[in-house]
C-alpha cells in the first residue's frame, strides 16, 4: 500500500476546511484510506539521525535536521488500486467530491482544429527493447514550488507503484519551450546516443552514462539493468536531435523543467502499453487543474511503427451499464436509483438513470482504471453509503461443520501426548540446508527436500524434511531447563513427490523428544507404545490381537541421524511409518545439545482412519 | 542423633545443669559442632534452654606448623652460620633457602644474634655475634600447640606481625532444663500415615503446624502450546458455525492457484521475489498437471481482456509465470482450489461454508513483530444471493465469540475482493480501534471462469492467528511464540484459551 506525505496546511486549504487530526482520520477511514502518521520534515530527519547516533551521528544530517520545516505531513495511506490520489492534489479532489463540496471535473482535450498536433513517431528498432510510448501536453501550468514538488513526487510515486520500479513503464516531463516536435522515439545502440543529463554538465554516451551510474549514483544505478544488456537503448529525440529522454533512466539536462516552465510535454515509455496509458493519464489529469484551461489537455499524435496514428492521452469515458438490482442485491440494500446516482456522484462516477428506474449507465473517468467491473461501481456505493451503514443480515445457508480427518487426529492425539507428560512446541517448517542434512548426517540425496530460490534470511533454505531437527534446535535453545526435558510436536514435514501435481506433499508427523542425563530411550519406546495404545494400532507379537486389520511392529534401523544398535524402524504391515532410538551423539553436537536424547518420529497418516479402520486422507490435489 | 539426643537428656536429667556443652561433647566422644544440631532441635522443641558460652584460642598458622620442630626461621638461621669465620650471604642463602631463609635472616639481626662483617676485602660475611640463643619463638609457638595461654604482647606480635598464629573463636552451651523437658522426645507428625490410621495413634499423636504460604508440588504433566490452544478455539467456532474444514495441508503450490487464479495480476508487486519464496525444486508445475485447459484459458482470457462484465487487466498473461511453484502466501490459494471443485463436483454446484487455519509463508526478514511463516485463519460461505450485509453478519458472528462485540468496517483494496473492508474492532481495554482482520467478496472475475454460477456470491475473511494469542497471551515478541526459541517456561505456564462461548 503506497503512503504519500503530504502538507497538513496546503490539504486543508485545498479542502478549505480546518480538521483535527481525529476528525480527519474519521474521514479517512469513512472513504478507505488511512493517516497513518502526523509527522513534519524535521521529525523525520530526527528519527533519521536518532538512528545514527550509534554509528556516531551524522553532522550533514544534524543540520538539515536542524534548517528542516516544522509544518506539519500527513503520511496517508492509498489503497494499492487508487494512483489517482498519490498526490495531494487527487486526495484533496477526491476527499472534495466525496464531501459535495465540489463536483467532478470534466477532462478533456484541447480542441485542435486549425492548431498542429504535435506528433511522436514510432521507430521499429524499439521494440527489441521498449516497444510503447504515449505523449501529452499541458499548456499554461502555473507552477510554484509546492506544485513543483507534488508533480516530481506523483512521478515518483507512480514510478515505485504502477510503473514497478521504472521496469513497466517511465514518466519524462519536459519544457516544451526548450524543444521542437515532431519528437521520434528510436533506439540505438548504446556508444550512438550522446547528450548531456539531468544534474550533470558534460555531454556523454549513454554507454558510458551506464557505468557512471552504476559506479556513482546510488538512487539511479538500480534502474541500469533494465536495459543495460541490450544491444539498442530506447531514446527521444526532438526536430533538432535533441535528446529528450534515455527512458528508463533520465532525461535531457536540455528540456528540463523549471518553476517558470509553463508548458509540460510529458512523455510515458513502457513495455506495458495499458499501464502506460494509465500512467500518462494520472499525471495530466492530475496537474491538469493548474493548466490555463483547467482539466484541458493538449493530444499528442503517435504514429507507430506501422505508420498507425493513435491521439493520445485517451481521456474517453468508459461507459458500464449496471442495473439497481445488481447494486442491491450484491449490498444487501434497496437503495432507489436516485439515491445511487446520488451516491456514485460522491465517487467521481457519473451515472444515468434508465427509463425503467433500474439501469444504471455510469460514466467511468479516466482517472478510475480502477474501476474494470459493476462490482467496483458497486463497492463505491457501499462506500458512499457507508459501509457501517449496511444491515447485518445473517446467511440463511445451511450447511454441516466438519472438521478434517487429519486434523482431528491431530488435535486427539496432541492431547494424548501432553497427557503422557510432554510439552508441546512449536516450530518452522523453514530449516537451512545443513540443519536438515548435515548436522542430522543424513545425505541430501536430491529428490527429498523442497528447495527455495531466494530467501532473505540464509536460515530458509529448504522445507525440512523431518521435525527432529527443529525438536533438537528447541532444545539447544532451552539447555537451562530443569532435566528432564520432554518435548513434542504434531506438524508436516514436506516432501518431494513427482506423483504430486506440484511435485511436493506434506505429510503430517508426530515428533518427541527425551532429553536427560541418561538417554531415556525406554521413556521414548514407552511414548510409542502409548501412542499406538491410543491409535487403537495393536502390536503385531501381541497373541490377544490376532485378526486386527492393522498392527505395529519395530525392528533395527541404520538412520545415521540415530546411534548404531540403540534404533528401530517402526513398521504397519511392511511399511515403515517411522523410527526411535537415541539420537547420535555428532547429531546432538551439530545442534549444541550437550545431554543425551531419545526420540521417536512418527507418520501419522496411514493412521487416519474411523472406527471401522477405513481410510479418511483428502487429498487437497493429486 | 536420637541416641545422641536421648544421651544428652539423660545427661541433664542426671546433673540438672550442663555447665559446658563443649565438656558433655568430649565425654560423648564427638565433634561439638554434631552435638550443636542436636541442642538446636531441643531448644526449638523448648525441651532444653541453652545459654552461649563464648570461647576464644589462638592456633597455629599452616606456616609455623614446620616451625615447631625445626625451629623458628631465626633459630634455623643462626644454626646455619658456622661459628667463627662465618659465612657469605649466598652460602647463607643456600642453607636456608625460601621464606624462612630471608624471614630469618631478617630476625636473626634484628635480634643481634648475627651481624654482617663488612672488614675483609670482598664479599661481606654472616657471622655470629652471640654464642648461643633461645628460641623463644619456637617455645611460643609450642605452648600454642599446648594449648597454653601466652602474653598478650607477645600473643599479638605472633598474630599480627608474623602471622604465625591466628585467634579462632567458637561457642559453647550451658543447658539447663526447658519448660517441656523430657527424657524423650514427643516429635509432633507432619503428615497422617497409613499406619498411625491402622493402629489408632492419630488419635494420641501431635501434629505439626502447617504451612499455609507455601506452595505445593507441582503436578508432572504435560502442557499445549498456547497457539495450537486458540488455534483448538478458533476450530470448534468454525465448526459449531457450520463451517468445513479445508485440506490445506500442502504448503507447496503454484503460482496459477495461488495467485492467478485468484484474479491477481501477474505484475502485481505480491509476486515479487521479495516476498515470496520461488522454489528451484519442484520448479513448476506444467500447466496441464490438474487444470483443466478450458478454465487455464479462462483465466488467462480474464486477466488479458476481462469478460463477465468485467474489461481485464490489459496485458499478455504469460503461461510460464503461472506454472512457477512457491510456497503459499495465503490460505486463499486453498480456498480457490476448493471452489473450483464446487463449481466442477458431480451433481452440480452446492452452498458451501468453508474454513481453515494454516501455515502460509512470506519472504521476509525475521523480527520482533515479523515471521517469514505464520498461520492465516480463512472462513468464506460460497452460496447464491449472499451480500455485504450477510458478510457484516457472519462477521458480527464470528468475531463476538472472540468476544469482539463492537465492529466496524473500512473500505479497503485486495486484488481478488469487491468490494473489500478491513475489519476493526474497538478494545475496551486499550481504548482504540484495532484492525482484527479483512474481509471481502471475492470478484467475478475469480468466480466465473472457475464455472460459478452467475447468481452464486463468495463472502470471505481471514486474520492471523498469532496476533489474537500475542494479545490474549501478552507476548510481545513473536519469536517467543512461534519458532525453536520459544520460552519453554512461558509454553508450561500459560493458562487456557477460553475464547468461543
Amino acid at each position: 500500500m503506497p503512503t504519500v506525505g503530504v502538507n497538513r496546511d496546503k490539504l486543508f486549504e485545498k479542502l478549505g476546511k480546518v480538521y483535527t487530526d481525529e476528525e480527519f482520520d474519521h474521514l479517512c477511514f469513512e472513504y478507505g484510506i488511512e493517516l497513518d502518521d502526523v509527522t513534519s520534515e524535521k521529525e523525520m530527519l530526527r528519527k533519521e539521525l536518532a538512528s545514527t547516533v550509534a554509528k556516531g551521528g551524522d553532522s550533514k544530517l544534524a543540520a538539515e535536521a536542524a534548517a528542516a520545516s516544522e509544518e506539519v505531513i500527513y503520511k496517508i495511506d492509498i489503497p494499492a488500486n487508487r494512483y489517482d490520489m498519490l498526490c495531494v492534489e487527487g486526495i484533496a479532489r477526491a476527499l472534495n467530491i466525496f464531501r459535495g463540496t465540489q463536483s467532478s471535473p470534466r477532462y478533456h482535450l484541447a480542441d485542435m482544429t486549425g492548431k498542429q498536433v504535435l506528433q511522436m513517431v514510432v521507430k521499429p528498432e524499439t521494440a527489441l527493447v521498449r516497444p510503447f510510448v504515449v505523449c501529452a501536453v499541458l499548456r499554461g501550468i502555473k507552477f510554484d514550488p509546492a506544485r513543483y514538488n507534488s508533480f516530481i513526487d506523483l512521478q515518483d510515486k507512480l514510478h515505485q507503484n504502477l510503473c514497478r520500479q521504472r521496469t513497466l513503464v517511465a514518466i519524462g516531463t519536459h519544457d516544451l519551450s526548450t524543444i521542437q516536435g515532431p519528437f521520434t522515439y528510436e533506439a540505438l545502440p548504446p556508444g550512438e546516443i550522446k547528450f548531456v543529463p539531468l544534474k550533470q554538465t558534460r555531454e556523454f554516451n549513454s554507454k558510458e552514462l551506464m557505468q557512471f551510474y552504476l559506479e556513482n549514483d546510488q538512487k539511479l544505478k538500480k534502474f541500469v539493468p533494465i536495459i543495460h544488456s541490450s544491444v539498442v537503448y530506447p531514446v527521444l529525440y526532438d526536430a533538432n536531435r535533441v535528446v529528450l529522454s534515455l527512458p528508463p533512466i533520465i532525461n535531457g539536462a536540455h528540456s528540463a523543467i523549471t518553476l517558470n516552465t509553463q508548458d509540460v510535454f510529458i512523455e510515458c515509455t513502457a513495455t506495458d502499453l495499458t499501464k502506460a496509458k494509465v500512467v500518462l493519464n494520472t499525471v495530466v489529469t492530475m496537474f491538469a487543474e493548474y493548466a490555463s484551461t483547467p482539466f484541458t489537455v493538449e493530444p499528442v499524435e503517435v504514429v507507430d511503427a506501422l505508420g498507425n496514428r493513435t491521439l493520445y492521452p485517451d481521456l474517453s469515458y468508459r461507459s458500464l451499464t449496471l442495473t439497481t438490482d445488481y447494486v442491491n442485491s450484491l449490498l444487501g440494500l434497496q437503495l432507489p436509483g436516485e439515491e445511487i446516482v446520488k451516491l456514485l456522484t460522491k465517487m467521481q462516477l457519473a451515472a444515468d438513470l434508465g427509463p425503467d428506474g433500474k439501469e444504471l449507465l455510469v460514466q467511468v473517468p479516466p482517472t478510475r482504471s480502477d474501476i474494470l467491473h459493476a462490482c467496483d461501481v458497486a463497492e463505491d456505493v457501499a462506500i458512499a453509503h457507508g459501509y457501517n451503514n449496511i444491515p447485518k443480515r445473517i446467511p440463511a445457508t445451511t450447511t454441516q461443520g466438519r472438521e478434517l480427518p487429519l486434523n482431528q487426529l491431530t488435535e486427539l492425539l496432541r492431547a494424548e501426548i501432553a497427557m503422557s507428560g510432554f510439552t508441546e512446541v512449536l516450530t518452522w517448517a523453514l530449516v537451512s540446508h545443513a540443519e536438515n542434512f548435515e548436522f542430522m548426517r543424513r545425505p541430501d540425496d536430491g529428490i527429498t527436500a523442497v528447495e527455495i530460490g531466494n530467501p532473505a534470511t540464509a536460515d530458509f533454505e529448504v522445507c525440512r524434511t523431518s521435525l527432529l531437527s527443529s525438536a533438537l534446535k528447541t532444545l539447544a535453545a532451552n539447555k537451562d531447563n530443569a532435566l528432564p526435558i520432554k518435548l513434542f510436536e504434531v506438524s508436516d514435514a514436506i516432501v518431494l513427490d513427482p506423483s504430486k501435481s506440484v511435485g511436493a506433499r506434506n505429510e503430517r508427523r508426530l515428533v518427541a523428544v527425551f532429553c536427560a542425563k541418561e538417554s531415556g530411550f525406554e521413556v521414548i519406546h514407552g511414548l510409542l507404545n502409548r501412542v499406538m495404545e491410543v491409535l487403537g494400532v495393536p502390536f503385531k507379537e501381541d497373541p490377544a490381537t490376532a485378526g486386527s486389520p492393522v498392527t505395529y511392529h519395530w525392528s533395527p534401523s541404520a538412520d545415521p541421524a540415530m546411534f548404531p544398535g540403540r534404533q528401530a524402524a517402526i513398521f504397519t504391515g511392511d511399511t515403515q511409518v517411522g523410527v526411535f532410538g537415541i539420537v547420535h551423539p555428532e547429531v546432538l553436537a551439530a545442534f549444541e545439545v550437550p545431554y543425551p536424547v531419545s526420540a521417536l518420529e512418527l507418520n501419522l497418516e496411514p493412521f487416519v482412519f474411523n472406527q471401522f479402520y477405513e481410510s479418511l486422507l483428502e487429498p487437497l490435489s493429486t | 542423633m536420637a541416641d545422641l539426643e536421648t544421651s544428652l537428656l539423660q545427661a541433664l536429667h542426671a546433673q540438672e545443669v550442663i555447665a559446658d556443652s563443649g565438656d558433655l561433647a568430649k565425654s560423648l566422644g564427638v565433634e561439638h559442632i554434631v552435638l550443636v544440631g542436636t541442642i538446636r532441635s531441643l531448644q526449638a522443641s523448648e525441651m532444653i534452654t541453652a545459654e552461649d558460652i563464648d570461647h576464644f584460642r589462638y592456633v597455629l598458622t599452616d606456616e609455623a606448623q614446620g616451625y615447631l620442630t625445626a625451629g623458628s626461621p631465626e633459630a634455623q638461621v643462626f644454626n646455619a652460620v658456622p661459628a667463627g669465620e662465618g659465612i657469605t650471604l649466598a652460602e647463607l642463602k643456600a642453607r636456608v633457602s625460601g621464606e624462612a631463609g630471608d624471614v630469618g635472616f631478617k630476625q636473626a639481626m634484628q635480634q643481634r644474634w648475627l651481624a654482617l662483617d663488612k672488614s675483609d676485602v670482598g664479599e661481606p660475611r654472616v657471622v655470629r655475634k652471640v654464642d648461643a640463643i633461645v628460641d623463644r619463638t619456637q617455645q611460643l609457638l609450642a605452648d600454642v600447640a599446648g594449648g597454653r595461654e601466652l602474653p598478650k604482647a607477645e600473643a599479638e606480635s605472633l598474630a599480627k606481625k608474623r602471622k604465625l598464629i591466628k585467634p579462632e573463636q567458637w561457642k559453647t552451651y550451658k543447658l539447663t532444663k526447658g519448660p517441656k523437658f523430657a527424657l524423650e522426645r514427643k516429635k509432633p507428625a507432619t503428615d497422617l500415615t497409613f499406619e498411625m490410621m491402622s493402629k489408632g495413634t492419630w488419635r494420641m499423636q501431635e501434629f505439626k503446624d502447617y504451612n499455609f504460604n507455601a506452595l505445593g508440588v507441582p503436578p508432572p504433566s504435560g502442557q499445549l502450546h498456547p497457539l495450537l490452544k486458540v488455534r483448538s478455539q478458533f476450530r470448534k467456532i468454525f465448526t459449531q458455525m457450520g463451517f468445513e474444514e479445508m485440506p490445506t495441508n500442502q504448503y507447496v503450490e503454484s503460482s496459477f492457484w495461488n495467485f492467478d487464479a485468484l484474479f491477481q495480476p501477474q505484475q502485481h508487486p505480491a509476486r515479487d521475489a521479495h516476498d515470496t519464496f520461488f522454489l528451484t525444486k519442484p520448479a513448476s508445475t506444467p500447466a496441464g498437471r490438474g487444470v483443466d485447459n478450458d478454465y487455464l484459458n479462462r483465466v488467462k482470457s480474464v486477466h488479458e481482456m476481462g469478460g463477465y462484465g468485467s474489461v481485464g487487466y490489459g496485458y499478455s498473461w504469460k503461461l510460464a509465470e503461472s506454472e512457477k511453484n512457491l510456497l503459499r502466501t495465503h490460505t486463499t490459494a486453498v480456498s480457490s482450489r476448493m471452489l473450483y471443485r464446487l463449481a466442477n463436483q458431480p451433481g452440480g454446484f452446492k452452498p458451501a461454508k468453508y474454513f481453515s487455519i494454516d501455515r502460509v509463508f512470506r519472504n521476509e526478514q525475521v523480527d520482533r513483530t515479523h515471521l517469514a511463516e505464520f498461520h492465516q485463519v480463512e472462513g468464506l460461505v460460497c452460496d447464491k444471493g449472499l451480500t455485504l450485509g450477510d458478510l457484516i453478519g457472519v462477521l458480527n458472528q464470528f468475531f463476538s465469540r472472540l468476544g469482539l462485540k463492537k465492529l466496524r468496517f473500512k473500505p479497503a483494496f485486495n486484488p481478488y475482493t469487491e468490494p473489500s473492508m478491513e475489519i476493526f474492532s474497538y478494545s475496551e481495554q486499550l481504548g482504540k480501534w484495532m484492525e482484527v482482520g479483512n474481509s471481502g467478496m471475492f470478484r467475478p472475475e475469480m468466480l466465473r471462469p472457475m464455472g460459478l454460477p452467475e447468481d452464486v456470491n463468495v463472502i470471505a475473511w481471514g486474520l492471523s492467528l498469532e496476533r489474537p494469542t500475542m494479545i490474549l497471551y501478552g507476548i510481545d515478541n513473536i519469536r517467543d511464540l512461534f519458532g525453536h526459541k520459544v520460552s519453554l517456561s512461558m509454553v508450561r505456564k500459560n493458562p487456557l484459551c477460553r475464547l468461543g462461548l
